[in-house]
């Protein structure tokens, strides 16, 4: 079984990779339990941020 | 923490308060599943950045408080045997059984470790070859991979002094029997982030068509609530009901399909018994008989008759969403974290617990 | 824990015949004295102690005494960035040091259990030393028992202490007025962690160190520099959190904190998050909040920070009067809720 070290903020721990078999150096991934369960995808992490902004710029439409 | 703090950014709320404020032209109900949002709710208490006429109901996914209290009992029959190193997640300890709890068998010199995951459970057998371990194998679909890969990697290695006492649920069965009452009071839900990583969110598109309900899958951080809420209250003022999935970056259609295969390969679909609610069908997961060595329900044969101590907890209800814990005549005075009467009082992620602690001023 | 050991090189007891704490040596007899002779009495070596009297005889240049006393049982004994020896004098210390006292003797007290390494003690008895000569105190008296194997954990130390109050200040709940602003002397969490992280064997590849350590020159300091202090309180068990509630009780004040001014180190940040524990519960072995006149919080900051202790002193909040008896916290998202006791020690959660 495939295992790695992740960190979290600042400090690391040994985290089992078995259902992320994809997973790269410097991945982020979301772990539960031990076990790694999905490799955070950034670009969609940023998502967020554009719906709120897009948001804010259709109430304000002079400050964008 | 990157992509941890950029979610719990008071300028960022504000804004989508600010969203959902504006989109919201009638009261509306909403239930989150998980635990872990009903924790992050109460400790940046959220509700106050919404609207009064945005009413959040917490749900039953807190697998510690779902736990039947028939387990809780054996889990302590169990841990006070000699010869048992019995191993669990921490918040199960003050989990009340019908009589004690696993902290009082410990306290009487049981062998309870604390374990951060099912593998060092594993590796607790290894080392002790001359004791039984016993793992309390609680959870969702989130842990049910780790729990899997733990009874998997046991049966692969040989290593037979180990047993897993399971009490694996899972949610969209949950989800319909609250939608099924005739008490249901909620219009849409937040699914839970983690649940969906697993399994992906195709099991929900049914039960949103067939009950016309919004269901938004939604991480755990305050942004992601927030986002979750918003993106629910749309749909419902825009007369849509839909699967949508706010916790993109972590959940995927189809989820994790290596983690569902040694689920299917270990555990199969079985009734069970949520605490407080009573058996669904098909709500949960048990041991696959080609497993069946590995239940400590066979290695322990013990007839429990368990009885909740008191009349008055009505956590059921909390957990159906049909009652908030501060509805509860208990909550607060006979029943407090130091003394729970039940189990939604006890773990962080339960909502009498959580309302308690994380009180908004 | 290497530095440990190499203390170790220098143990004068005749290793050989004594490499574990036997009943003898707590029987009065002539293991009794050579572990006093060999072991205590030169690490700690003082004048006070010279005297070889039953109890220490000592001058005191004042008319106000604090007195306090505790004792300590940690398990494990040796944890990173510290050991039950370090702990139990920056403990005592620090409690004097709350009362706005200068710490000037400790007494010390051992409870050996049968089998005691001899290196061991050894390395806790150097540690109180250490800690006691950065503290400025000295350990002047003490005793020594041992029980039999399996009826103690190792080893367990009380101490005792006296300080000296030169000031006029008066240092108590009860002096806490609204308007008084709190400042908390460092980042929290590190001492818990550091404990449960060696205990629990959770794997983690990087070390947190406790933050064990003597606050009374922080405290000599504030004093020194005129600051009006009101109360103060080292953060022990129960953290920030638990320290700050029960002072909002005995004052009956309300006292309001943000969470975005409360360091917390990442290493600390992350051990929390992967085990589902708020540090504002996790417990502390060298930090402190002080209650100051308002308008003597800035400098009072100043005054911190100068030193390497206090390099993170912050100001957290303030004192209002009411709602009574409560901590209300700010969250990181701009939400207030109350704080809350917590009912025993925090569990690792799961999800
Ligand atoms: S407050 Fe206590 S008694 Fe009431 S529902 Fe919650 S757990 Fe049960």
């Amino acid at each position: 079984m495939r295992i790695g070290q992740v960190g979290f903020g600042g400090i690391s721990k040994e985290i089992n990779l078995a259902y992320v078999p994809e997973a790269k150096v410097g991945n982020y991934v979301i772990v539960h339990v031990g076990f790694a369960i999905s490799i955070l995808n950034e670009e969609e992490a940023h998502r967020v941020f554009e719906t709120l902004h897009e948001l804010n710029a259709m109430d304000n439409p002079d400050l964008s | 923490m990157k992509y941890v703090d950029e979610y719990r950014n008071s300028k960022e709320a504000e804004l989508f308060a600010n969203a959902i404020r504006k989109s919201t032209t009638r009261p509306w109900t909403l239930m989150e599943i998980c635990g872990g949002q009903t924790h992050s709710i109460a400790k940046y208490s959220l509700q106050d950045l919404l609207p009064e006429t945005i009413s959040l109901l917490h749900g039953p996914g807190c697998p510690v408080c779902v736990t039947p209290i028939n387990l809780i009992d054996k889990a302590v029959h169990i841990a006070a045997q000699p010869n048992v190193i019995f191993c669990s997640f921490g918040d199960m300890l003050r989990v009340p059984g019908s009589k004690e709890n696993l902290l009082t068998v410990k306290s009487k010199g049981g062998d309870l470790r604390i374990v951060y995951s099912p593998l060092d459970a594993l590796k607790i057998a290894q080392d002790n070859p001359q004791k039984e371990v016993v793992f309390f194998a609680i959870g969702f679909e989130t842990t049910a991979p780790a729990n899997a890969m733990a009874i998997y990697k046991a049966k692969l290695d040989d290593i037979n002094n180990i047993s897993f006492l399971v009490s694996q649920v899972i949610v969209p069965p949950a989800i319909r029997s609250i939608l099924g009452s005739s008490e249901n009071r909620v219009q849409g839900f937040l699914a839970a982030g983690h649940v969906c990583t697993v399994m992906g969110y195709q099991e929900y598109e049914p039960i949103s068509q067939q009950y016309r309900i919004p269901i938004v899958v939604t991480g755990f951080e305050p942004l992601d609530i927030l986002q979750g809420i918003y993106l629910c209250v749309k749909q419902l003022e825009e007369g849509r009901a839909e699967v949508e999935n706010q916790y993109s970056r972590s959940v995927r259609k189809e989820g994790n399909l290596s983690a569902q295969k040694i689920i299917q390969e270990v555990f199969q679909i079985v009734a069970r018994h949520w605490r407080g609610i009573g058996e669904i069908a098909q709500s949960g997961l048990g041991l696959r008989e080609a497993y069946a060595q590995f239940d400590a329900e066979n290695k322990f044969p013990h007839e429990v008759h368990s009885q909740e101590r008191s009349t008055e907890c009505i956590s059921g209800l909390v957990l159906q969403g049909i009652k908030k814990p501060n509805e509860c005549q208990a909550f607060g005075k006979s029943c407090t974290p130091e003394s729970p009467l039940g189990a939604t009082m006890v773990s962080t992620e339960g909502a009498c617990a959580a309302y308690y602690r994380y009180q908004s001023v | 824990m290497n530095k440990n050991n190499e203390d170790f090189s220098n143990c004068p007891l005749p290793i050989d015949s004594s490499s574990f704490i036997t009943l003898a040596h707590g029987g009065g007899g002539k293991l009794t004295h050579q572990l006093i002779e060999k072991l205590f009495r030169p690490a700690f070596n003082n004048s006070e102690l010279e005297t070889q009297h039953d109890g220490a005889v000592i001058n005191i240049p004042s008319e106000k005494l604090a007195l306090t006393t505790d004792s300590y049982v940690v398990r494990p004994l040796i944890f990173p960035g510290g050991n039950i020896g370090s702990l139990a004098v920056n403990g005592t210390v620090n409690d004097l040091a709350m009362c706005g006292a200068q710490p000037l003797y400790l007494t010390a007290a051992f409870i050996l259990e049968e089998g005691l390494p001899m290196e061991l003690l050894w390395t806790i008895v150097q540690a109180m030393k250490r800690s006691a000569d950065h503290a400025g105190v000295k350990i002047i008296t003490g005793d020594t028992k041992v029980v039999d194997k399996g009826k103690g954990d190792g080893i367990f130390i009380n101490t005792s202490g006296v300080g000296v109050i030169e000031h006029s200040l008066k240092i108590h709940p009860k002096s806490i007025q609204p308007g008084d602003v709190v400042l908390l002397s460092g980042d929290i969490g590190r001492h818990g962690i550091a404990i449960m992280a060696a205990r629990e064997g959770l794997g983690f590849q990087d070390q947190v160190e406790s933050d064990c350590a003597a606050v009374s020159h922080l405290v000599q300091n504030l004093i020194n520099a005129g600051i009006e202090i009101h109360c103060m309180r080292d953060l022990t068990r129960g953290g920030l959190a638990t320290a700050l509630i029960e002072m909002a009780q005995t004052s009956a004040v309300s006292i309001n904190i943000i969470e975005s001014e409360i360091p917390v180190r990442e290493d600390v940040k992350g051990a929390c998050e992967i085990l589902g524990l708020d540090p504002f519960y996790v417990a502390n072995e060298g930090r402190f909040v002080v209650f100051v006149k308002a308008d003597h919080a800035k400098y009072a900051m100043e005054v911190m920070r100068k030193d390497e202790l206090g390099s993170q002193a912050s100001i957290i909040g303030t004192v209002m009067e009411a709602p009574k008896e409560t901590v209300i916290l700010k969250t990181q998202i701009g939400t207030s809720r109350i704080l809350d006791m917590l009912s025993g020690e925090q569990l690792p959660r799961i999800c």
